[in-house]
C-alpha cells in the first residue's frame, strides 16, 4: 500500500505536465456554460447607484444587452474597461454591470474616474450571484435577449475582435425576437 | 575583451561544475575515497571563477561599456555607480548569473562546514549541487549570457535601468529572495543525497536543519523586503497584491515553513521521514517554478514561451528533469522507509503534522489561483484574474486555525499529552486573550470591528500560550537568570518566529481596517484634515536629478495645530526612458505612517494628491524581521556542531 502512496507525487506532476503541455498547442474552444439559452437566475441585489434601491431579474429585460461582470480588483476589467467605454458610450449598446466581489465605494470611484459604459449596476457583494451564473473569475461578459433570457457568455477580455463577434451575433438575436 | 573574460571565466565555472557533478557521485557509489574527496576543491573552484564573472560584469557596468548588450539595455552612463552595481541583477540575464553565483556560495558553504559528516554524503550532496548549477549555466550560456555584445557597432549611450528598480529596496530584495530561493536547494540536496544513499534516518533531519533555517529566514527576509518596496515605490500603499510574481515567492515560504517544522519532528523523534524528504524536494522545486515563472514573463502572459520558444523549451526540459526526476527517485526509494516510533493523536507530532497540512494547503490554493488563469489563457479560453477576494477568502481562515494550533502546541508534549494537561494550561491564556483584545481594541478605537477583534485574539493568544510556557521554565530552579540562558539557541529562535507572526497579525489587520486615504485636488495654500493631522500644500516646484527631472511639491504637516514636520513628494520623469514616476514620501512610524503620493498636475499649480493614513503598517515588516531573526538564531544553535561532531568521532573509532 504504502508503495503506491509514494508514487503519487510524480504521478500527479506527469498528469498535471501532460495537461499543460497539450494545453500550451490546444485549438481554441468555447468554454460551455450550463446556463446557455436559460433564463437569468433570480436575484434581489442593491443597485450600485441607489444602494437603497434593489434591482431583480426583470431589470435585465426588455432589450437585448450585454451583461457584463467585473470588479476594482481584476487587472484585465481595467484593460477591457476602454472597450466597454467605446460600446456603450459610443455605439449606445446597452450594458449590465455585475459588480463582482467589490467594494461599492470603490467601484463608484473607479467609473468616475474611468467613464461609466454601464445602463445599470448590479451589486454582487458576496459574490452569490456570481455563483448562481457559474462565473469562473472576471471579467466574463453574457448576451441576454429582451427576455432576460442567457443567449452567449464570453470568458475573459473583451477586446476589438471579440466584440464584432458579440456585436454580430446580438444583430441576429435582435433580429429573430422581432420575426 | 573583459566581457570575454566573463564568458570563458563561466565556461571553467562550468567545466567544473561537470566533474563536481560526477566523480564524487561516482566515489560514493563505488567507496573511492579520492574520487570523493574531490568534492571540495570543485566546489572552491566553481565559486571562484563566477565570483571572478560576476565582478567581470560589475566592472563592465562601472565602466559603461554599452558593446555589451545587457549592460546597454540596463543601465545608462548618468546612472549614480550603485544603481550601475545593483543593475546587475536589474534584468533577466543578470540575475541569472547571480542565482548561479549564490547556488555556488551555498555549495563553498556546505563544502567548508560539513567536515564533521560522512564523507559519501557530503560528496552527494555538493554532487547533486553541482548538478543544479551545471543546469543553470548550461542556461545561461546559451540562452541568456549577460556578456553577449553588439558588434561591431555599439550603441553611444544605454537604455537605463528601469526608473522602477532604481531604488535601494531593490538593491537588496533580489540577493535577500535569491539567497533564500536557492539555499532551499541545499536541504533538497541532502534530502535527494539521503534518498540515493538509502540512509534516510534522523541524521539527515538534522544535517539539513540549521541549513534550512537560514535559507527560511532569508526568504521570509526577502519577501519583506519586495512588500516594503511595493508599498513606498508603486506609490498605491498596498503592501501585498496576490500578484503571480509575489505569489511564486509565497510559495516556496508556505512550504519552506511547513519543512522547518517537519524537520523538527523528524530529527527529534524519527517520523514523518518521507513527508519531510518530500516537502524538501518540493520546496526548492516551488523555488524553481518561481525562478522561472517570474523571469520568463510566462505569468503576464503564455505567449512569453512563444516569442522566445528557445529559452521556454530549456525551462521545460529543466523543470521536467529536475522535478519529476526527483520525485521519481522518491517514488522509487520513500516506499521502505519505516517510521522509529509512534505517537498518539494529542501529542506534539499531531500538532505539527496539521501545521504541515494546513501550510501544505494553503500552498495548493495559492498555486491553483496562480496558475488557473495561466491555464485558462493557455487553453485560449480568455484571460481572467483571480482576484483578492479568493485568496483572502481562503487564506485567512488557514491561517488564523493555524494560530490557534500554534497556541496549543506550546504545551504539548512528544508521544502523548493529555487532553487535562492541556486545558488546564490553555484556560489561562484563552480567557486573558479575549480580555485583553477587547480592552486593546475598545481603547485604540472605541468601537468594534470584527476582524480587528479577531487578529488582535489571535495574536494575544500567541504572545499569552508561550508567554505562559516561557514562565514555566524560567522557574525550574530558583535562579531565574540560570534558567533564562540555559534554554537554547533554537528554542529562542522559534518563540522570536512565533512572536513576529503575532506582530505581523497586528499589523495585517489594523492597517486593512483602519486605512483612511484622501483624494484630493490641492492648490498651493489648501488645507486639508484628517486623524489629527493637518496637511498644507505649499505647491510644487522643479527639481533636476542625476538621470530624471522631477515636480517636487512641499506639503507641511501639523499634529494637532503644532507644526510637525515638512514633507516632499515628488513626480519624476525619468529622461532616457521618458517614464514617468511617483516617488512617495513617507513619515514612517511605530504606530502610524503617513503617505503623500502625487497624482496628476491640475491647473493653476494645483496637484492631484492622495495622502493616506496607515496605522500598524511597519508591524507586518517587524513581524518578517524578527522571524528572520527568529531563524537565524535558531541556526546557530552549537548543538547542531557538537553532535556531528561526537558522531565524527565515533565513525572515526570504528574505522
Amino acid at each position: 500500500m504504502r508503495k503506491f502512496w509514494v508514487f503519487t507525487p510524480f504521478v500527479a506532476f506527469l498528469v498535471m505536465g501532460v495537461f499543460l503541455y497539450k494545453g500550451l498547442f490546444m485549438d481554441p474552444s468555447k468554454l460551455p456554460s450550463a446556463l446557455i439559452d436559460r433564463p437569468f437566475p433570480s436575484f434581489s441585489l442593491p443597485s450600485l447607484y441607489e444602494p437603497d434601491q434593489l434591482m431583480t431579474e426583470a431589470d435585465f429585460k426588455g432589450e437585448v444587452a450585454l451583461l457584463n461582470v467585473w470588479a476594482t480588483w481584476c487587472p484585465t476589467c481595467k484593460e477591457e474597461h476602454e472597450q466597454l467605454n467605446k460600446i456603450g458610450l459610443r455605439e449606445g449598446v446597452p450594458i449590465y454591470g455585475l459588480n463582482y466581489k467589490d467594494d461599492p465605494q470603490l467601484a463608484r470611484d473607479w467609473l468616475q474616474r474611468y467613464e461609466d459604459p454601464y445602463t445599470k449596476v448590479v451589486v454582487d457583494r458576496d459574490g452569490r450571484l456570481g455563483l448562481d451564473l457559474g462565473v469562473y473569475g472576471a471579467p466574463e461578459t453574457y448576451i441576454l435577449d429582451s427576455d432576460g433570457i442567457i443567449r452567449y457568455r464570453h470568458v475573459g477580455e473583451v477586446d476589438e475582435k471579440v466584440w464584432q463577434k458579440l456585436k454580430g451575433l446580438m444583430e441576429i438575436i435582435a433580429a429573430e425576437g422581432e420575426a | 575583451m573583459i566581457p570575454e573574460l566573463g564568458t570563458f571565466s563561466t565556461i571553467l565555472a562550468l567545466c567544473l561544475a561537470l566533474i563536481l557533478s560526477v566523480v564524487p557521485m561516482v566515489g560514493a557509489y563505488t567507496g573511492n575515497k579520492l574520487w570523493v574527496d574531490y568534492a571540495r576543491p570543485l566546489a572552491k573552484g566553481v565559486f571562484f571563477f563566477l565570483t571572478l564573472a560576476m565582478a567581470l560584469l560589475a566592472y563592465s557596468f562601472q565602466t559603461d561599456d554599452f558593446s555589451v548588450v545587457y549592460v546597454a539595455q540596463s543601465s545608462n552612463t548618468n546612472l549614480p555607480w550603485y544603481y550601475k552595481f545593483s543593475a546587475i541583477w536589474g534584468g533577466h540575464e543578470g540575475s541569472l548569473l547571480l542565482w548561479v553565483w549564490i547556488q555556488a556560495f551555498w555549495t563553498l558553504a556546505v563544502a567548508i562546514k560539513s567536515k564533521n559528516l560522512p564523507l559519501d554524503i557530503v560528496g552527494r550532496v555538493l554532487a547533486v549541487m553541482g548538478m543544479i548549477t551545471v543546469a543553470f549555466l548550461l542556461f545561461i550560456l546559451f540562452t541568456s549570457s549577460p556578456f553577449e555584445r553588439f558588434l561591431p557597432n555599439a550603441p553611444m549611450e544605454g537604455a537605463d535601468l528601469n526608473p522602477l528598480l532604481q531604488d535601494f529596496g531593490l538593491i537588496v530584495h533580489p540577493p535577500a529572495l535569491y539567497m533564500g530561493y536557492v539555499g532551499l536547494s541545499v536541504a533538497f540536496s541532502f534530502a535527494i543525497a539521503a534518498l540515493l544513499s538509502g540512509r534516510l534516518d534522523a541524521a539527515w533531519a538534522r544535517w539539513s536543519r540549521p541549513w534550512t533555517n537560514v535559507a527560511w529566514a532569508f526568504l521570509t527576509l526577502g519577501i519583506a523586503l519586495g512588500s516594503w518596496w511595493a508599498y513606498y515605490e508603486l506609490g498605491w500603499g498596498g503592501w501585498w497584491f496576490w500578484d503571480p510574481v509575489e505569489n511564486a515567492s509565497l510559495m516556496p515560504w508556505l512550504v519552506a515553513t511547513a519543512l522547518i517544522h517537519s524537520l523538527a519532528v523528524t530529527e527529534k523523534r524519527g517520523v514523518f521521514k518521507s513527508w519531510t524528504v518530500l516537502l524538501a524536494i518540493s520546496a526548492f522545486c516551488l523555488s524553481l517554478l518561481g525562478t522561472f515563472l517570474v523571469r520568463s514573463g510566462v505569468l503576464t502572459s503564455v505567449h512569453a514561451f512563444a516569442t522566445d520558444p528557445e529559452r521556454g523549451v530549456f525551462i521545460l526540459g529543466m523543470l521536467i528533469f529536475v522535478i519529476g526526476g526527483s520525485l521519481l527517485l522518491y517514488a522509487i526509494r520513500a516506499g521502505s522507509v519505516k517510521s522509529e516510533s509512534s505517537f498518539a493523536l494529542s501529542s506534539r507530532e499531531s500538532l505539527l503534522l496539521v501545521n504541515n497540512i494546513l501550510f501544505t494547503v494553503a500552498c495548493a490554493m495559492v498555486l491553483i489561483g496562480t496558475l488557473y488563469p495561466l491555464v485558462m489563457d493557455a487553453l485560449n479560453l480568455g484571460k481572467i484574474s483571480v482576484g483578492p477576494p479568493y485568496f483572502n477568502a481562503l487564506f485567512v481562515p488557514l491561517m488564523s486555525l493555524m494560530v490557534v494550533f500554534l497556541g496549543i502546541a506550546a504545551f504539548s508534549r512528544w508521544k502523548e499529552t493529555p487532553v487535562s494537561l492541556l486545558s488546564s494550561k490553555l484556560w489561562l491564556p484563552g480567557v486573558l486573550s479575549v480580555v485583553a483584545a477587547l480592552a486593546t481594541h475598545w481603547l485604540y478605537s472605541g468601537s468594534i470591528e470584527f476582524w480587528v477583534l479577531l487578529a488582535l485574539l489571535l495574536s494575544y493568544w500567541i504572545v499569552f500560550t508561550w508567554g505562559r510556557e516561557y514562565l514555566t521554565r524560567l522557574r525550574i530552579r530558583k535562579d531565574w537568570l540560570a534558567n533564562m540562558t540555559r534554554q537554547s539557541r533554537s528554542y529562542y529562535g522559534m518563540l522570536l518566529g512565533h512572536l513576529g507572526v503575532a506582530v505581523m497579525i497586528v499589523g495585517i489587520a489594523m492597517v486593512t481596517v483602519f486605512v483612511e486615504h484622501r483624494d484630493a485636488r490641492m492648490a498651493p495654500g489648501d488645507q486639508l484634515e484628517f486623524r489629527g493631522y493637518t496637511f498644507i500644500f505649499d505647491g510644487a516646484r522643479k527639481v533636476q536629478g542625476p538621470n530624471y527631472v522631477s515636480d517636487m511639491a512641499r506639503v507641511r504637516v501639523l499634529k494637532d495645530g503644532q507644526p510637525f514636520r515638512e514633507m516632499f513628494p515628488e513626480k519624476r520623469k525619468y529622461t532616457a526612458r521618458s517614464m514617468v514616476m511617483t516617488q512617495v514620501a513617507l513619515d514612517p512610524g511605530f504606530t502610524r505612517d503617513l503617505y503623500i503620493a502625487m497624482g496628476e498636475e491640475l491647473e493653476n499649480g494645483a496637484w492631484a494628491m492622495r495622502l493616506q493614513f496607515k496605522p500598524f503598517v511597519r508591524w507586518i515588516w517587524l513581524g518578517a524581521l524578527l522571524m528572520t531573526a527568529g531563524g537565524l538564531l535558531a541556526a546557530s544553535d552549537p548543538r547542531y556542531r557538537k553532535q556531528d561532531k561526537r558522531e565524527a568521532a565515533e565513525r572515526g573509532s570504528y574505522a
